[in-house]
């Protein structure tokens, strides 16, 4: 089980050969402050790295969620609908965001290792 | 992802002004952001939402020594302010507060302020922190032959406002029980003497108090002391005052809008109305005179949005046949009703609620209703 994590703060954990889920790390969570509203991506989007995947929006501001790689959306947290807040209790649990069929799955050697994360948003 | 990220550290390198909690704020773990020049709390540990509703359910704090506090001095200066409000100065009792506005030669809004009768032929302003400067330069331009105009730098103002506020107060201050909203008292709190006005930007019962640097943070921890007190930050502020349909200069209010369309009628004073004892006699009256009698063409309402999702500042407002009829000056969520809520500036003709409107929130179009303000009821103790 291998979880990666990009520049723009989001979790990647590799689950089967070529499916991930994805969902915004404590940090981010923290710096976003109490979440009221996530606009999911459809399930079967396709969508390449750096695309806006989705909406956050917290109480005082809207934020992107960008997709830290490419493929196609095979499931979404229907739950974020109506428990947005989910993304801020339990950023790294249930309250993920979109799970992916990867289309390259080298991408993710392009991302952080938790060390190099932790380093990374300390700074 | 995280614009917001980004903006919390850009404000890192701007040199910026602090105010006298500034060192209190920060040991308590708020979250700080530059606002209107100043290096100030937007959030607690607690965070905006759990600091919204502790507000509404006891009592919050607020620095807002962001704001300018100048004293007009002299025997002219109830004269010499009504010269730039159309507002009634002339007969603001003793100890009692109003609100008004600055106008322009336009009829537009320079900004809006708190004006207090506190004796001694003086008079305390309270002016929004981003304005300040020209608000302070307008009244030396201005008026500054007529009175003195002195500006408190040394001063701290906080907030106290929640449905324990009067209580808190209370118990460190008995006589302040006598005031109502919107007058004045001088309170010995702690032994430190105080200016308190019953007032406040919450939608809350509330008080307002000016205090000397020298004693501002002995103040707070006083205030903090009360298991009922907790710190609130300037998010919760904003959601606050949305929620009770305040408005906020730069959103509702601005120089290209005259109060009427701003709708802001309430706040002119019947005696600098057309038919009033002074009437006219302000920047932009005759704009503005002129509006009260033939009506204009927009307005600020409540709108509430269907589902979840936030409408934000600068959101279109479009009919069915997509015509633009106005547009978002304030959005958010309201913390209290648990959605989304909005006010915005729309044409007068359809500010009836009987035609659909939508917000565009990125390409879609989101059903809104026009409603009453304020979205929660405001709870000003008017003894």
């Amino acid at each position: 089980m291998t979880i990666k994590y990009s520049e723009d703060h989001e979790w990647v954990e590799l689950t089967e050969d070529d499916l991930v889920t994805i969902g915004i790390t404590e940090f981010a969570q923290e710096q976003l402050g109490d979440l009221v509203f996530i606009e999911l991506p459809e399930v079967g989007d396709d969508v390449s790295q750096g695309d806006n995947i989705s909406v956050i929006e917290s109480v005082k501001a809207a934020s992107d969620l960008i997709a830290p790689v490419s493929g196609e959306v095979v499931e979404v947290n229907e739950r974020l609908n109506d428990e947005p807040e989910l993304a801020s209790e339990d950023p790294t649990g249930e309250g993920w965001f979109v799970k992916m069929k990867l289309s390259d799955v080298s991408e993710l050697d392009g991302l952080m290792d938790e060390s190099a994360y932790q380093k990374f948003s300390e700074e | 992802m995280l614009n917001y990220i980004m903006g919390l550290a850009m404000t890192e390198t701007i040199n910026e002004f602090t105010t006298e909690f500034h060192q209190m704020h920060v040991d308590a773990g708020a979250k700080m952001v530059l606002f209107a020049g100043y290096d100030m709390p937007v959030s607690y540990p607690l965070g905006v939402k759990k600091e919204h509703i502790h507000t509404r359910e006891k009592a919050g704090l607020f620095d807002v020594s962001h704001m300018g506090q100048v004293k007009l001095i002299g025997k002219n200066a109830k004269k010499a302010l009504e010269s730039l409000v159309p507002v009634d100065i002339v007969d603001l009792a003793l100890m009692k507060q109003r609100y008004a506005l600055f106008t322009n030669e336009n009829g537009g809004v320079l900004d809006d302020l708190m004006v207090t009768n506190i004796g001694n032929d003086s008079l305390m302003l309270v002016v929004n922190a981003g304005c300040k400067q020209a608000d302070f330069a307008h009244l030396q331009n201005t008026i500054g032959n007529e009175c003195e105009v002195k500006v408190l730098e040394d001063y701290a103002l906080l907030a106290l406002q929640g449905p324990q506020a009067g209580k808190v107060l209370a118990a460190l201050a008995p006589e302040s029980c006598e005031m109502t909203f919107m007058t004045a008292k001088f309170l010995i709190i702690d032994g430190i003497e105080c200016l308190v006005t019953r007032s406040g930007y919450s939608g809350e019962d509330g008080f307002e108090i000016s205090v000397h640097n020298n004693q501002a943070q002995q103040l707070a921890k006083c205030f903090l002391a009360n298991e009922a007190v907790e710190w609130i930050g300037l998010g919760a502020r904003d959601s606050l005052r949305l929620e009770a349909g305040l408005s906020l200069y730069g959103h509702e209010l601005d120089t290209e809008h005259s109060p009427v369309e701003s709708s802001l009628v309430w706040a002119l004073s019947k005696a600098r109305r057309p038919d009033g004892a002074r009437a006219g006699g302000y920047p932009g009256a005759d704009v503005i005179m002129d509006h009260i009698e033939n009506g204009v063409s927009q307005k600020i309402v409540g709108l509430q949005p269907e589902g979840r999702a936030p409408v934000r500042d600068g959101v279109l407002i479009v009919d069915e046949q997509d015509n633009n009829v106005g547009k978002v000056t304030s959005g958010g969520f309201g913390p209290t009703t648990g959605k989304p809520i909005v006010i915005a500036r729309i044409q007068t003709e359809i500010s009836d609620g009987t035609k659909k409107l939508f917000a565009i929130v990125r390409d879609k179009k989101i059903a809104v209703e026009v409603v009453k303000l304020p979205f929660v009821k405001q709870n000003y103790y008017r003894g």
